[in-house]
């Protein structure tokens, strides 16, 4: 199974007693509702983690004194996992989230094990009658991102750092370039794949590889800052992940998809107070609020009233993303004219569409 | 397709810098006998304590002086035992790497996300600007300028002085430099805290140069490719040049060639300066001549002072 998020730890296993889990959590009352949240990051990682903690966040001040949530940081997508899990569970929390993708298999044992608690696993797939999963369409950023591309970049070329060849990857690139060509029909997009989650000098690098080679509007499916500082470094524009990162490129950053689980979490710990919470599969885009584009800059009006009309058309259903003709690189047909790709296409693609640069790996 | 040829060489350089600045220091130590396999570890450290200061003082200057002292401090560590309590030389470095690497991990905790401005690029008026050459040559930072006079200084200090011939000797037969009188535990302490300080230079390159914000485990094996540089260099200052340079350009092709859209699988690509780390170690190592004519004989060995 792909690792999602623990690439980085290459020489980091002898490193797991300082970067041991840290448990926070208060002494508290029987009858108040437990939440429990496993984090692959720091808090502070200003990416991915971050934002799950924000909508941790938004729990406590909706909840109150009604609900004590619980995290751990920096617990590596291993057996350790299973075990920060099962523990949670043992001290009475009642729901769980497991906000990354390798958390998957351990969070469906841990289920296994602790029938009465509720699971909720960050994309992933499998589900069980305690677990269910959540996720954000996070390529419809990406078409808005691509949108933008279209109409600031000079060179029709954009550059995208990318993580690794699963298909949360792969649907995120095709977006932004079918959103660029939207403007550009003859857009190219290269890419490079870094093989980790967060490195900000790989990170930082590829995005000196991609501006090197002619690519003057960046994005990046990684999780640090370290790509939109150079962008600023080198004078050219580029795209936030996750959060808001415009405080550390106020020059360079165009936009960001912004993760916003909030809503979501308060949602689902309301369900069970009230005894309604069932194993579903979320699968959240911008219409529902899971994803919001951080406030636009460093653009010309036109294209921010682009940028909010694609956003419209996306919510309402004007514009759907992947429908045909769609071509893949060797131009075979993925789907024909006006045909829209269903969900199950899209999570498990791995094709790239027409105009992108370079191969994905065998 | 524009190939920027002077972005191109300024990213290259950028990634080559801190594997000479480490490679030279630990050069030193070992030319005096002493194998430090924690330079990982020790440029770690550095990069904390070079982005801490950074960070909270604003002045890049208190930065890298920071790490240079944090990267004596912990070759200190490493001094203590294996030259003043006679532990194991490879273990012990191996152990320092280890805690180097979660000692910065978690002094870097409070310091994740945050970002500093980076160390300038030097400009002066006329030259920089000079297309092609006047970037290249006359707009890096400091350090970069640094680690090249430093190599020079190195080989000077090595090959041109007395003092350097007595490291030297003290490298090559602990137990004749001090039968002569030479001071063997006092010359390796200062080797060492030169490697030490090199590594900490090393580290706050990468922490407030190469990059402007702090990661866990950020030099990413680094301090390993900068020991192999040693041998590389068969333990000659100026083929760490050569060699720095060929591994900071391995180190950035390997992003740089996949943005052509070469059909070469990435995870591949990004092996590449780790594997080629090990070939060229295997080449050097089969010319068993050039291998004795300039590695410190008593390498690695424990030095006991009798009598």
């Amino acid at each position: 199974m792909m690792n999602r998020r623990n690439f980085n730890k290459l020489l980091g296993a002898g490193l797991v007693a300082a970067a041991a889990p840290k448990i926070v959590t208060p002494a508290l009352a029987d009858d108040v509702l437990k939440v429990g949240f496993v984090y692959f990051g720091p808090v502070g990682d200003f990416g991915w983690t971050y934002q799950h903690d924000v909508g941790r966040q938004d729990i406590v001040k909706k909840f109150g004194d009604k609900v004590k949530t619980t995290y751990v940081e920096n617990v590596p997508e291993s057996a350790d996992a299973e075990r920060v899990i099962a523990n949670l569970a043992a001290k009475g929390h009642k729901l769980i989230f497991t906000t990354s993708f390798g958390y998957m298999d351990p969070t469906i044992k841990a289920a296994k094990r602790f029938p009465k608690t509720y699971f909720e696993h960050c994309a992933g797939y499998k589900l069980a009658s305690n677990v269910s999963v959540y996720e954000a369409r996070f390529y419809e950023g990406r078409y808005v991102q691509g949108v933008i591309a279209g109409m600031m970049s000079k060179t029709g070329v954009a550059g995208y750092i990318a993580s690794i060849p699963i298909p949360e990857v792969i649907m995120g690139m095709n977006a932004f370039l079918l959103g660029m060509r939207s403007v550009n029909p003859t857009a190219k997009l290269k890419f490079i794949m870094v093989n980790t989650w967060y490195d900000p000098g790989k990170e930082g690098d590829a995005a000196k590889a991609l501006i090197d080679q002619g690519c003057d509007i960046v994005t990046q499916h990684t999780d640090s800052t370290a790509p939109l500082q150079v962008y600023a470094q080198r004078g050219i524009k580029g795209f936030g992940e996750a959060t808001d990162m415009l405080k550390f490129a106020p020059t360079a950053q165009l936009t960001a998809s912004v993760n916003n689980w909030g809503p979501y979490y308060v949602k689902r710990v309301q369900d069970v107070i009230d005894g309604t919470w069932k194993s579903a599969n979320t699968w959240g885009g911008l219409a529902s609020g899971m994803l919001e584009m951080a406030p636009y800059h460093n653009m010309p009006d036109n294209v921010v009233a682009a940028a909010k009309a694609t956003e419209e058309g996306i919510k309402s259903g004007k514009i759907v993303i992947f429908k045909g003709p769609l071509k893949d690189q060797k131009g075979i047909a993925k789907s024909t004219e006006g045909v829209v790709l269903d969900d199950g296409s899209i999570s498990s693609m791995d094709w790239l569409v027409e105009g992108v640069v370079g191969d994905l790996p065998k | 397709m524009d190939f920027q040829y002077t972005s191109f060489i300024l990213s290259v350089v950028i990634a080559s810098t801190p594997l000479l600045l480490a490679a030279t220091g630990e050069l030193v130590a070992e030319r005096a006998g002493v194998l430090n396999l924690g330079v990982e570890g020790m440029m770690l450290v550095g990069a904390i304590a070079a982005f801490a200061v950074a960070v909270t003082t604003g002045s890049s200057t208190l930065g890298i002086l920071a790490g240079v002292g944090a990267g004596v401090l912990t070759s200190l560590i490493f001094a203590l035992l294996t030259l003043s309590f006679l532990s194991n030389q490879v273990a012990t470095g191996l152990a320092l790497t280890i805690f180097g690497t979660g000692l910065s991990a978690l002094i870097g905790k409070a310091y994740v996300g945050m970002v500093v401005a980076r160390l300038p690029q030097i400009h002066i008026p006329g030259l920089s600007d000079i297309p092609f050459f006047g970037p290249v040559f006359f707009g890096q930072d400091v350090l970069v300028y640094v680690s090249f006079a430093l190599v020079a200084a190195v080989y000077w200090f090595l090959f041109r002085t007395h003092a350097g011939l007595v490291l030297r000797a003290v490298g090559n037969s602990h137990d004749a430099a001090h039968a002569i009188g030479f001071p063997v535990i006092k010359i390796r302490y200062l080797a060492v805290m030169f490697g030490g300080g090199m590594s900490g230079l090393a580290g706050a390159y990468m922490a407030i140069a190469y990059n402007t914000s702090w990661s866990e485990g950020m030099t990413a094996g680094r301090g390993w490719i900068a020991l192999a540089l040693v041998v590389f260099a068969t333990w000659r200052p100026f083929w760490l040049v050569v060699g720095a340079y060929l591994f900071g350009s391995i180190m950035y092709l390997s992003l740089y060639i996949q943005g052509f859209g070469v059909h070469i699988p990435s995870q591949f690509i990004s092996a590449l300066p780790y594997a080629s780390t090990v070939v060229v170690l295997v080449a050097i190592s089969r010319d068993r001549k050039r291998i004795r004519l300039n590695a410190p004989a008593s390498l690695g060995k424990t030095f006991h002072a009798a009598g």
